[in-house]
């Protein structure tokens, strides 16, 4: 068999073990998906009339802030999730088992991969039952067949960058604490993007930083998929965010694993 | 390389930060053969062992494991090894069979041949019975088990040992030591670290002495003892006050006041033990019986080490 084959083969093995993990131990799989649910709930129940109100041009057809929010929720569903991976990474890597590996003749970065396709299978579940969720809550989209076949590449690339960048805070932190607090930033960066409201009505100096990082353009291409609202170059630049993150992210974390020094 | 030699280290080094932890080791271990790397904590066993198992970098040196050198060659080193540390390299959250199976996925088996395997090494490591609980519920001894069975799953050629009976109770040890001298038996070679000279002296072929980052002898452990000449003699007395009155005319550097006994070194001539018994006789000390103790590997380790030759346990 070749390298790749090989490879290819570790990293299913790899992944099937990080899945058992899950359902052995699913508390990190389900508190991954609590947060979303809960800010959905507390956005669209709680503060939804008066946001709905301040939406102005930005409303999407039928006016309901539950339209214009899902698509952003989803985004912190793969964010939420990505912390949950990170903290695991950092559990794992302090296990004897990954020192075991090392000393195996087997494809050296497959226990990560293994563990961003795991992350992947899990976080995919995650926004499926997000969506069930926001369609109780009366979420409408508009989207075509074709069009959900994007929402799905587009939130799995979101993933994957997300993971590997993760997996990366998660190899660096020397604590799971640590790994959760460097996480935060994927998990707080949507608040100051087009998420909750339009980055039109926002002060300049915020409303730069959030028309130009990374989650404006990613929320923006969905919810444009979702529900009809514009997308404009978005759709471009959040495929441009998602390739450069998830390559440095890769990078990154190769780079650590090679260090990692056990014990 | 000659294929009779599985690991050849010369002059190896390796210090983290300014704390020089191996300053030179050479090793040669011959293939099928059971070497007992023999140190205290912090002398620089586990170290050696990753290194040699491609975990860590050495600093310089020459490092050939199989055949192969450990910096340029590591995953065809890691083709030849199985290793087995102090910490359990075991995945507590799935099934000891699971473990063993994904050992088998690993080492890229066909399913049939990968089953069977793990099903006899469940069986031979009596672990058969709690194959299917998780990890996380298994004793000390039970995961050391599990953690030997997934390192032979690949039946690698040299196998490193790293201190693996440390907080076995005394069953589980002699498991460890019976599975081990199988390995032997089937030509497998193990360097084994240990702190226990039991250990050592029960298992190896040979055994290093490493204190301190350096390997201060090396041999047989018959070649070992001889290096300490002579022995000693132990004088077990009736009581306290006997044995008091003793040290005051035998000496007390070696007085066990809970035990009784006192030892006295001799070179084991007749003529010297003559001289001793003539002295109790003559000064009527209260000796009970007298025992002759030719010098075990507990001398020879303290006496290369420079540690303590007995603990003065002795009363004051």
């Amino acid at each position: 068999m070749s390298t790749a084959t090989y490879a290819l083969r570790d990293s299913a093995i790899m992944m099937r073990r990080d899945i058992r993990h899950s359902l052995r131990y699913p508390i990190m799989a389900i508190s991954g998906l609590m947060v979303p649910v809960f800010l959905l709930l507390l956005f669209v129940g709680v503060f939804g009339n008066t946001l709905r109100a301040g939406l102005g041009a930005a409303s999407p057809a039928g006016g309901r802030y539950v339209d214009y929010l899902a698509p952003a929720i989803l985004v912190m569903t793969a964010g939420a999730s990505a912390a949950a991976t990170a903290v695991n990474v950092c559990i794992d890597m302090n296990e004897g088992i990954i020192a075991r590996f090392r000393t195996m003749a087997i494809t050296r970065t497959s226990v990560l991969t293994g563990q961003v396709l795991g992350s992947l299978t899990r976080t995919m579940i995650s926004g499926v039952l997000l969506v069930a969720v926001a369609l109780g809550l009366g979420f409408r989209p508009t989207a075509t067949p074709i069009e959900w076949l994007a929402v799905a590449g587009m939130f799995a690339m979101l993933t994957l960058a997300l993971t590997w960048l993760t997996i990366a805070f998660g190899l660096q932190a020397k604590t799971p604490a640590g790994a959760n607090s460097l996480s935060l930033i994927p998990q707080f960066l949507p608040f100051i993007s087009s998420a909750f409201v339009p980055t039109a009505s926002m002060p300049a100096g915020v409303r730069w930083f959030a028309e130009n990082q990374p989650f404006t353009p990613i929320i923006n291409t969905l919810r444009g998929l979702l529900t009809g609202t514009p997308i404009g170059t978005s759709a471009i630049v959040a495929v441009v965010w998602c390739t450069g993150l998830m390559v440095v992210g890769y990078l990154w974390s190769r780079a650590r694993y090679n260090r990692y020094v056990t014990h | 390389m000659s294929a009779r030699i599985a690991v050849r280290v010369t002059g190896l080094r390796k210090a983290f930060g300014d704390k020089v932890v191996l300053d030179g080791i050479d090793l040669e271990i011959a293939a099928g053969s059971v070497v007992a790397l023999l140190g205290p904590n912090g002398a620089g066993k586990t170290t050696t062992v990753q290194i040699l198992s491609t975990l860590i970098s050495a600093d310089a040196g020459v490092i050939q494991v199989a055949g192969f050198d450990v910096g340029r060659e590591p995953q065809a080193v890691r083709d030849a090894i199985g290793v087995t540390g102090q910490f359990s390299a075991v995945d507590f959250l799935l099934t000891g069979r699971e473990n063993l199976l994904l050992m088998a996925d690993l080492h890229h088996l066909d399913r049939p041949v990968g089953r069977r395997r793990v099903e006899e090494l469940l069986v031979r490591f009596d672990l058969a019975d709690a194959a299917g609980q998780m990890v996380m519920k298994y004793s000390g001894g039970m995961r050391r088990r599990l953690d030997l069975a997934m390192t032979l799953l690949g039946e690698p050629r040299i196998i490193f040992l790293d201190e693996p009976t440390t907080g076995l109770d005394p069953r589980s040890r002699h498991t460890m030591w019976q599975i081990t001298r199988e390995l032997v038996a089937d030509g497998v070679t193990v360097l084994l670290t240990t702190q226990n000279l039991d250990e050592a002296d029960e298992l190896a072929d040979r055994i290093a002495v490493l204190d301190q980052g350096r390997l201060v002898a090396e041999g047989t452990p018959s070649q070992l003892k001889r290096r300490i000449p002579g022995g000693r003699v132990r004088l077990h007395f009736r009581d306290a006050d006997a044995l008091t009155a003793a040290t005051h005319v035998l000496g007390e550097d070696q007085a066990d006041g809970a035990a009784l006994v006192l030892d006295i070194p001799t070179d084991g001539t007749p003529q010297s033990l003559r001289n001793l018994l003539d002295q109790i006789d003559k000064r009527a000390l209260g000796v009970e019986t007298v025992t002759v103790e030719t010098p075990d590997l507990d001398d020879v380790f303290f006496a290369l080490t420079g540690a303590p030759h007995h603990e003065q346990e002795a009363s004051t």
